[in-house]
């Protein structure tokens, strides 16, 4: 039955298949994200579906089977998150938890730790970065000969050439001190001049990267402009060939810039009208250019007053007649959406990271005040208000390491597929850092309230991690539809299969009775045995399930909802927060294995924070496949959009005030 | 112009709360933080200082212990040390290695090195001996400047302003010398990423004291080490009758 209703419906799995994987998607996101704040958002989501079908109309024609055979192998994904959404089990990345460094550079970090540490515990004043609205001059002189402003770029252009997971342990240490700071260097390394480490020519390479390294020159990444945040496809700033052929003529208006102010080199995204080549007509493209501000017309307003990240430069900048010089062109022109992609996906894990840092600062505050406050007289760590607080911030703060430096290590070693990964890492560290800070100041009480105990600040520089580089809100969209395109795609190829039955019998067999047993609520014999600790071996169960009903999930919605999934954020929404949780089950799973393996002085502790993660996010990610599937829920769903629909409509609350007036 | 000796000693960072060994026969070392002993630390800084005044030519790290204190030997070449030596020094030597032992081997290094001065910490945030220099300089028959708060060079002759009880004490002795570093000498400077990365290509020699002649055996023997004993719990008195009557039921007045 399950079977036939893949076949009823063909045009789900065509308009899921899509690639290149990345920029499609994205631009589906944005356009289906913003449809109920811009009216053209949902004649563009219709439109790039429309193209979507179109290539795959196309592919289909010219592709012989061949080909599209040899391609739906090369496709296959390692992805740990790619496979889950298929139900099924990849343990290529995530088992054992990867250990990448090799003893040399093992060695060089862990001569760089130190001195690093010991600049942000005695040099750099946070408060004071925070109350000047300026990382300090001396502290900036500092940190540019600390080698901070360079730390990824190769030492033969005079960076400090580290890995990924190095990068990871000294960002870290910087988000345990200052996210401020933290903001000025990644806003320059992470983002600012990443793409020229990313996709630049040897020649941009070697004429930017040394002075961008040393921090002589900084750098900013310049793509939201004022109409467009999460839609970042729909910019405006214009680039226009000059006559004689030399330049690109930029003009438009960048806002929100971090290090805006500062900065000498710039990221900017800029569209052009381009001639399509399958269709013939002109059409905007977006291409990625190296600006230098010397350039001329190139200006920025004042630094911004904001709610945190103070000491971290944030302004307007804008473009007037900025003759670009085309060898500045970064990446392929008409690529630029593609770069902006690359460049964000692959700085995820540093926030990550850095936030890791941060949990265990103020996880280190919560635990002082708690270890020493005496009321009704004991210690109040005796109480258990207490204890569950400094427990779930030790979980999530280990979740979040786990993250951060899996994704390190996988990245190290060379996958090139870990967007879904990163985009879970940034959501899940974003939100357990200001839960974590949160509770860290309930647990200090009034203490933790005032300015001196310097946590308000944290909790003020933190809110800006769950809207910047991809809201947390558009990033679930993203995981989902990443997720449902490659299980659009596994549909597809049983669909195919069932096109010739006779040809493909072993594969429908399996299916077949894979589905008959998890219908039946058998074990479909997946298994994480081998890959987890056997003293994990209930925690790995729960994984297994969790997998097996969220793969089962998935599908059904891909079937009920077909190529409208891309519509259903608040089905989306409760997929990406089971994504979420069935990820974070694995990393913990895996790096508390590791630790059992090795027999760590800590591996007890590991395993009951494993543990006790994976009983509550089994239960979560249990209680969002149950809703998906009641009608309640679709009531609930139903019930919110008219709320909504009401409250807008209204300009505010509806209901009059209790007492009339 | 001439060549500096600077002992650099791994010891257990500042900032780690020390443990005993159950069995108390010493501190817990494994898995705790080590760094270099802020003094040697201030040592390194005034010889690189001197260096790039153009006062001296060449500074060599020394460190002697098991392999790992080539870390701390990383450290100084990351702040400016030319190159460093590692004598070799483990197990049950290295467990009963004391100042005496330490300065046979500076001693005999400084003549092997012709070294002209010989700077080292005051003392070590572990064992606070504050011996090193002295016996150094006696084995050597060197003129000594210790808790040395300013130093300055002039010809042949080092002026070392001296920390004492009371004051500041002002001397001139010839070189070669053997310095200790007291705290406000300097501040030491941080070793930044780039020079970490250019320490790698320093060279560190390895040696063992038997190369030098040194006779390690030891004449102390640690009976015991404890905790420092936990601060007991004071009693509050209404007047101050009451607490002179206190203090002269238990004899302290």
């Amino acid at each position: 039955m399950l079977l036939g209703k893949v076949s009823l419906t063909p045009a789900l799995c065509t308009a899921l298949r899509i690639s290149p994987a990345f920029s499609g998607i994205q631009q589906q996101i944005g356009a289906a994200a913003t449809q109920n704040a811009r009216l053209y958002a949902s004649s563009q989501a219709a439109e790039v579906g429309n193209a979507v079908l179109d290539k795959q109309a196309v592919g289909t024609a010219t592709a012989t089977k061949a080909a599209t055979a040899k391609k739906a192998q090369s496709v296959e994904s390692q992805s740990f998150a790619v496979n889950m959404f298929k139900g099924q089990i990849n343990p290529s990345q995530v088992f054992p938890f990867p250990s990448v460094m090799n003893e040399e550079q093992i060695q060089f970090l862990q001569e760089l730790v130190p001195p690093v540490s010991k600049f942000f515990e005695e040099v750099n004043d946070p408060a004071k970065n925070d109350s000047l609205e300026k990382v300090e001059d001396s502290t900036m002189e500092s940190l540019k000969e600390m080698g901070a402003f360079g730390l990824q770029v190769p030492q033969d252009l005079g960076g400090v050439g580290l890995t990924n997971t190095q990068y990871a342990r000294l960002v870290e240490v910087v988000g345990q001190h200052d996210l401020g700071v933290g903001i000025t260097l990644g806003a320059h390394q992470s983002i600012g001049f990443k793409g020229i480490l990313l996709v630049g020519s040897p020649a941009q390479k070697e004429k930017y990267l040394p002075k961008l390294a040393t921090g002589e020159t900084l750098a900013a990444f310049c793509l939201t402009e004022p109409a467009s945040g999460s839609d970042a496809a729909s910019i405006k700033t214009l680039a226009t060939l000059s006559p004689c052929g030399k330049h690109y003529i930029l003009n438009g208006g960048k806002i929100w810039i971090s290090n805006g102010g500062l900065a000498e080199i710039f990221t900017v995204f800029a569209k052009m009208p381009m001639m399509d080549e399958k269709t013939g007509q002109m059409k905007d493209k977006i291409t990625a250019f190296i600006v230098e501000r010397s350039f001329g017309g190139v200006t920025h307003g004042p630094p911004e007053k904001k709610m945190g990240i103070k000491a971290s430069n944030t302004a307007e900048v804008y473009f007037e007649n900025v003759p670009v010089p085309i060898e500045n062109v970064l990446g392929e022109v008409g690529g630029g959406f593609k770069v902006a992609m690359a460049i964000l996906n692959n700085g995820r894990f540093g926030m990550a990271a850095a936030l890791s840092g941060t949990m265990k600062g103020v996880i280190t505050q919560a635990v002082d005040h708690a270890a020493n406050r005496v009321q009704f007289g004991s210690k109040i760590h005796t109480y258990g208000a207490i204890q569950e607080k400094l427990a779930r911030m030790a979980m999530l703060q280990y979740v979040t390491e786990s993250m951060a430096y899996m994704i390190s290590g996988n990245m190290d070693s060379g996958s090139k597929d870990y967007h879904i990964e990163a985009a879970i890492s940034k959501i899940f560290a974003s939100e357990a850092a200001w839960e974590v800070t949160d509770e860290c100041i309930q647990v200090m009480g009034g203490m933790g309230f005032m300015k001196g105990s310097g946590v308000e600040r944290v909790m003020r520089d933190l809110r800006i991690f769950r809207i910047f580089e991809g809201t947390n809100d558009i990033l679930r969209l993203f995981v989902a539809l990443n997720g449902f395109q490659d299980a659009g795609k596994h549909l597809k190829s049983l669909q195919k299969a069932l096109k010739n039955p006779l040809g493909n019998a072993g594969l429908l067999a399996g299916e077949m009775t894979k589905r008959a047993k998890r219908r039946a609520g058998l074990s479909t014999g997946l298994t994480l045995q081998g890959s987890i600790h056997p003293e994990l071996s209930h925690s790995g169960d729960l994984a297994v399930k969790a997998i097996e009903h969220f793969g089962v999930t998935v599908e059904d919605m891909l079937l009920k909802h077909g190529k409208n999934i891309l519509h259903e954020q608040f089905v989306l929404k409760r997929v990406a927060d089971s994504a979420i949780d069935l990820y974070a089950m694995v990393v913990v799973l895996s790096r508390a294995s590791r630790s059992l393996s090795q027999g760590h002085a800590s591996a007890q502790h590991e395993k009951i924070l494993c543990e006790t993660w994976c009983i509550e996010a089994y239960d979560r990610i249990m209680k969002n496949v149950k809703d998906l599937k009641s009608s309640s829920t679709t009531q609930v769903f139903k019930n919110m959009k008219a709320i909504s629909a009401a409250v807008v409509e209204n300009g505010g609350t509806v209901a009059p005030h209790p007492l009339g007036f | 112009m001439s060549r500096v000796l600077v002992g650099v000693k791994r010891v257990i960072d500042y900032a780690v709360k020390i443990r005993v060994k159950p069995d108390h026969s010493g501190v817990v070392t494994d898995g705790v933080k080590h760094s270099m002993n802020p003094f040697c630390e201030i040592a390194v800084e005034e010889a690189v200082k001197l260096k790039e005044k153009k006062f001296i030519k060449e500074v060599v790290a020394v460190s002697c212990g098991p392999a790992q204190v080539t870390e701390t030997i990383r450290t100084a070449l990351a702040m400016g040390c030319d190159r460093g030596i590692h004598v070799e020094v483990s197990g049950k030597d290295y467990e009963a290695m004391g100042p005496l032992q330490i300065s046979k081997i500076f001693a005999a290094l400084a003549k092997k090195e012709e070294a002209s001065l010989v700077i080292l910490g005051k003392q070590a945030i572990d064992d606070d001996c504050n011996q090193t220099g002295q016996m150094t300089a006696a084995l050597l028959d060197w003129p000594q400047g210790t808790f040395a708060s300013e130093v300055t060079i002039d010809g042949e002759k080092v002026k070392v302003v001296r920390e004492i009880d009371g004051g500041l004490e002002t001397i001139k002795i010839s070189m070669p010398a053997v310095l200790t570093a007291d705290l406000r000498l300097n501040t030491p400077r941080y070793a930044t990423l780039p020079n970490i990365m250019k320490a790698k290509k320093k060279k560190i020699a390895n040696m063992k004291p038997a190369d030098l002649g040194v006779d390690m055996v030891s004449r102390v023997e640690v009976l015991k080490v404890d905790e420092p004993p936990t601060r007991l719990a004071g009693v509050k008195v209404e007047t101050v009758d009451d607490l002179v009557a206190k203090l002269k039921a238990n004899g302290t007045i």
